[in-house]
C-alpha cells in the first residue's frame, strides 16, 4: 500500500504538460493533474463519483485555475446537474452567468429517433465547438459518451466518429474528461478506453465487512509517471478528496521543541521537557486505566500553550469527554469555545479504514493543528483487520510527522500478558510509548505507570504510581517492598510507617545527646571540684610554709635580742659585752 | 384525417454542403412532393452558419430532419435514403396505400 509519490514530483526535466484538477490528493497522485489538451477517461461503475469528479474538475478549473470549462451532459438535465452538486458548494448557475461554465444537456432518446442511412456526428462537434468558443473553454467533460452507443444503432459510424471526435478534441486543444459506464471484461462498456489512450482512471465503489470504500486507481497515464496504487477517496460536502499514500522515504524534519504533556511529574520522567514535537505518542492500557485522562491533559496543557489541537474520539461523544474531564480538572470546554481545540467524534464503523484516513486528513488539512489524539485507535479493529489498521497508521503517522504535528494514541489492551507485546503492533513505529496498567494488590486496585520507551531522550525506567485526583493527573514514586511494588493505600501504609520510624530515630538520638550532655556536666563539675580542692591544698602548703618563715623570722630576732641581753648591753652599750658572749 | 390538413413543418439541419446533406435534402424534397404535396414548409439550417441553434433541437447528428409540426416532434437522422423509414419515422402515411 505504501509507494513514494515525490519522484512524480521530480519530472521538471522533460516538463510533461498537466492541467491540475483541482481536486485534492488527485493531482499529487497524477503528478500534477491531467494531460493538457487531451482527453482522459474517467471510469467506473454506477454510483461511484465519475460525473462528480468530472463536474469538480470543471469548477475547479473555473474558480481556481481561471479555465473555463464546458459540461456535455448525456445523462443528466442542466437543473438536475445544478441540483446534485449545490451540496458540495458548486454554484453552477453563478458560473454559468459569469460565462465561466457552460452546461450543454444531450438528450438522446431512441424512441424518437430514427435513422436512415448515412449520416455523421458534426452536429455534436458543432455544438461543442460553439460552447468551447463562446466562452473560450479550456476543459470540457463528456458525461457519459456511452449514452450515444444506447441512442444510436449504427455501431460502424458512432465509432468512426468518436474516434474522430477525439481527434477533433486534441486538435482543439481542450483538456477533456470522458466518462464511461464500467464493462465486465473491458475498463468501458463500449470499449472507449480505446480511443482515449492517454490518461485512464478507474474509479471503485468496494464494500468490505459491510462497509464501503471509494477507491481511486490510474490505470494509464502515458508519458508520465503517475501513482500506481488504488488510492481511496471521500465524497462530502466539499467535494471529493483523495488520499494519496505519502512517502514513507522518512526523510521528514525533526524538531528538537519539546512540548509539554499537562502531567509536571511525567514531563520530569521525561528530562524534565515533555515530548518532542512532531513525535507520535502511544499511551495504552488496560480499561479504566486512565488513558483519556493522560490524552486530555494533553490536549489541554497544549490549548493552555495556544496550540491548536484537534481530538479525534471514536468511543465517546465530545460532550462526553468534556464532562468527564472537568471532574478531574481539565476544562476542555473553554478550550473548545475559544477554538483552540476542536473535537470530531466518529463512529469506528461509520467508514472504512481507509476513509477514516481520508477523513482525518481532512479534518488536519482544514484545521491546521500542532496536536492530534486519537482516542483510542483500537477501536478502529473493528472495521479492519491489525494489520490493515497498522498500514494506516504508519501512513498517518507519518503524514503527521511531514507537518510537524504531534500525535498521541490511546490504545486498549485488553490482556494485560500481552499489553507488552502489540497494541495494534503500532509500539515500534511510535517514539514515545507509555504504558499504564493495573496494580492489584491488598485487594485494591491501582494504576502504574511505565515509559516504556521514549526515543531521544533520557528518560526515567522507574514505575510511578499514577494517582487521578481532583486537581488533575499526578504520578507519584511506588514504594518497592519485599513483596514486590507497594502501591495506594498500602504505599500510604508504608509512607506512614517510615514516618514513624524516623520520628522514633530521631528520639532516640535525641536521648543519647543529652546523656552526653549530661556526663560532660559531670565531669566538668569533677573537674572543677578536684580544682578547688587543689587549690585548699595549695593553700594549706603555703600557710605551713609562711608560718615556718615566720617563725624563723620571729626566732632568729628574739635570739638575738637574748644574745644581746646577755651581754648586757643595752641597745647602747652593745660592743662592751660582746667578746664576752664569746 | 387531422394531420393531413395541417401545414408540415419540416427543418432539415446540415453541417456545410457535403454528399449527405445533398442527398438528404433531394430525398426529403422527393418524398414531400410525393406524400404531402402543398402542405409542407421545408427549412434547412445550417449548422456551420448557425452553431447556436443546435442546442434548441438536440441536434447532435448531421443530417437531421425534425418534424416541429404536428406534433410530437420526431426526428429522423441520416441521409433518407430509406423512404420506409423516413415515412414510417414521419408518421406520413403513403398516398398510395390510401
Amino acid at each position: 500500500m505504501i509507494d513514494n509519490l515525490s519522484h512524480l514530483q521530480q519530472t521538471d526535466k522533460y516538463k510533461f504538460p498537466k492541467t491540475p484538477t483541482g481536486i485534492k490528493g488527485l493531482d499529487e497522485i497524477t503528478g500534477g493533474g491531467l494531460p493538457t489538451g487531451r482527453p482522459a477517461l474517467i471510469c467506473g461503475g454506477p454510483g461511484c463519483g465519475k460525473t462528480l469528479m468530472s463536474i469538480e474538475f470543471i469548477v475547479r478549473g473555473a474558480t481556481e485555475y481561471n479555465e473555463p470549462g464546458v459540461f456535455l451532459a448525456f445523462e443528466e438535465k442542466v437543473e438536475e446537474l445544478e441540483m446534485n452538486v449545490a451540496s458540495l458548494g458548486f454554484d453552477l448557475k453563478k458560473l454559468q452567468a459569469d460565462k465561466l461554465v457552460k452546461i450543454d444537456h444531450v438528450h438522446i432518446e431512441r424512441s424518437e429517433i430514427e435513422e436512415t442511412g448515412e449520416y455523421d456526428l458534426d452536429g455534436l462537434f458543432i455544438r461543442l465547438g460553439y460552447a468551447i468558443d463562446s466562452i473560450g473553454a479550456k476543459r470540457v467533460v463528456l458525461d457519459t459518451l456511452e449514452n450515444l452507443f444506447s441512442g444510436l444503432s449504427n455501431q460502424a459510424i458512432l465509432r468512426s466518429e468518436l474516434r474522430r471526435l477525439f481527434h477533433w478534441l486534441k486538435e482543439k486543444g481542450v483538456t477533456a474528461i470522458i466518462t464511461g459506464e464500467r464493462g465486465e471484461k473491458e475498463l468501458t462498456r463500449q470499449g472507449l478506453e480505446e480511443y482515449v489512450s492517454d490518461c485512464v482512471i478507474l474509479l471503485e465503489h468496494r464494500v468490505a465487512n459491510q462497509i464501503s470504500t471509494r477507491l481511486l486507481r490510474v490505470v494509464k497515464y502515458r508519458g508520465s509517471m503517475h501513482g500506481t496504487n488504488e488510492y481511496p477517496f471521500l465524497i462530502d460536502e466539499e467535494g471529493i478528496s483523495v488520499l494519496p499514500v505519502t512517502s514513507l522515504q522518512l526523510t521528514s524534519e525533526v524538531s528538537s521543541e519539546r512540548l509539554p504533556s499537562g502531567i509536571e511529574s511525567l514531563d520530569k520522567m521525561l528530562e524534565g521537557k515533555g515530548f518532542y514535537r512532531g513525535s507520535s505518542i502511544l499511551v495504552s492500557g488496560t480499561a479504566g486505566t486512565g488513558k483519556t485522562s493522560i490524552a486530555a491533559s494533553f490536549a489541554n496543557k497544549a490549548c493552555t500553550d495556544n496550540k491548536k489541537c484537534v481530538y479525534l474520539a471514536f468511543e465517546e461523544s465530545p460532550k462526553q469527554i468534556i464532562r468527564n474531564m472537568k471532574s478531574i480538572g481539565f476544562d476542555l470546554g473553554k478550550h473548545v469555545d475559544s477554538g483552540m481545540l476542536e473535537f470530531h467524534a466518529f463512529r469506528p464503523t461509520v467508514y472504512g479504514l481507509e476513509m477514516h484516513l481520508v477523513a482525518i486528513h481532512k479534518i488536519i488539512r482544514k484545521f491546521d493543528p500542532q496536536v492530534v489524539i486519537l482516542d483510542p485507535i483500537t477501536n478502529l479493529v473493528t472495521v479492519g483487520s491489525i494489520s490493515e489498521v497498522k498500514a494506516m497508521l504508519i501512513r498517518l503517522i507519518d503524514f503527521l510527522q511531514e507537518k510537524q504535528i504531534t500525535v498521541m494514541f490511546t490504545a486498549l489492551t485488553l490482556n494485560s500478558f500481552v499489553s507488552e507485546q502489540t497494541d495494534e503492533g503500532v509500539s515500534s513505529l511510535v517514539d514515545a510509548w507509555l504504558l499504564v496498567r493495573d496494580i492489584e494488590l491488598n485487594g485494591e486496585r491501582n494504576r502504574g505507570m511505565y515509559i516504556m520507551k521514549s526515543r531521544g531522550m533520557k528518560h526515567s525506567n522507574q514505575v510511578r504510581e499514577f494517582v487521578i485526583s481532583d486537581e488533575g493527573l499526578n504520578l507519584v514514586d511506588v514504594y518497592l517492598g519485599p513483596e514486590g511494588v507497594i502501591v495506594g493505600s498500602a504505599r500510604e501504609a508504608q509512607m506512614l510507617h517510615e514516618e514513624t520510624g524516623l520520628a522514633l530515630r530521631g528520639h532516640a538520638l535525641n536521648r543519647k545527646n543529652r546523656e552526653i550532655l549530661r556526663k560532660k556536666k559531670v565531669l566538668e563539675a569533677q573537674i572543677a571540684n578536684l580544682q578547688t580542692e587543689f587549690e585548699s591544698v595549695e593553700e594549706e602548703l603555703n600557710k605551713g610554709y609562711m608560718e615556718e618563715e615566720l617563725k624563723k623570722e620571729i626566732f632568729e630576732r628574739n635570739r638575738n635580742e637574748i644574745t644581746n641581753i646577755r651581754r648586757g648591753i643595752d641597745g647602747s652599750g652593745e660592743s662592751k659585752n660582746s667578746p664576752q658572749s664569746k | 384525417m387531422e394531420i393531413e390538413e395541417q401545414t408540415w413543418e419540416l427543418r432539415l439541419y446540415i453541417a456545410g454542403k457535403t454528399p449527405k446533406s445533398v442527398t438528404a435534402l433531394s430525398n426529403l424534397k422527393k418524398y414531400c412532393e410525393e406524400h404531402l404535396e402543398g402542405r409542407y414548409k421545408i427549412e434547412v439550417i445550417d449548422l456551420l452558419l448557425q452553431p447556436q441553434l443546435a442546442e434548441g433541437d438536440q441536434i447532435f447528428a448531421v443530417p437531421t430532419l425534425v418534424r416541429k409540426v404536428p406534433v410530437p416532434i420526431r426526428k429522423i437522422i441520416g441521409d433518407l435514403s430509406n423512404e420506409e423509414k423516413v415515412l414510417v419515422g414521419l408518421n406520413i402515411v403513403p398516398l398510395n396505400k390510401i
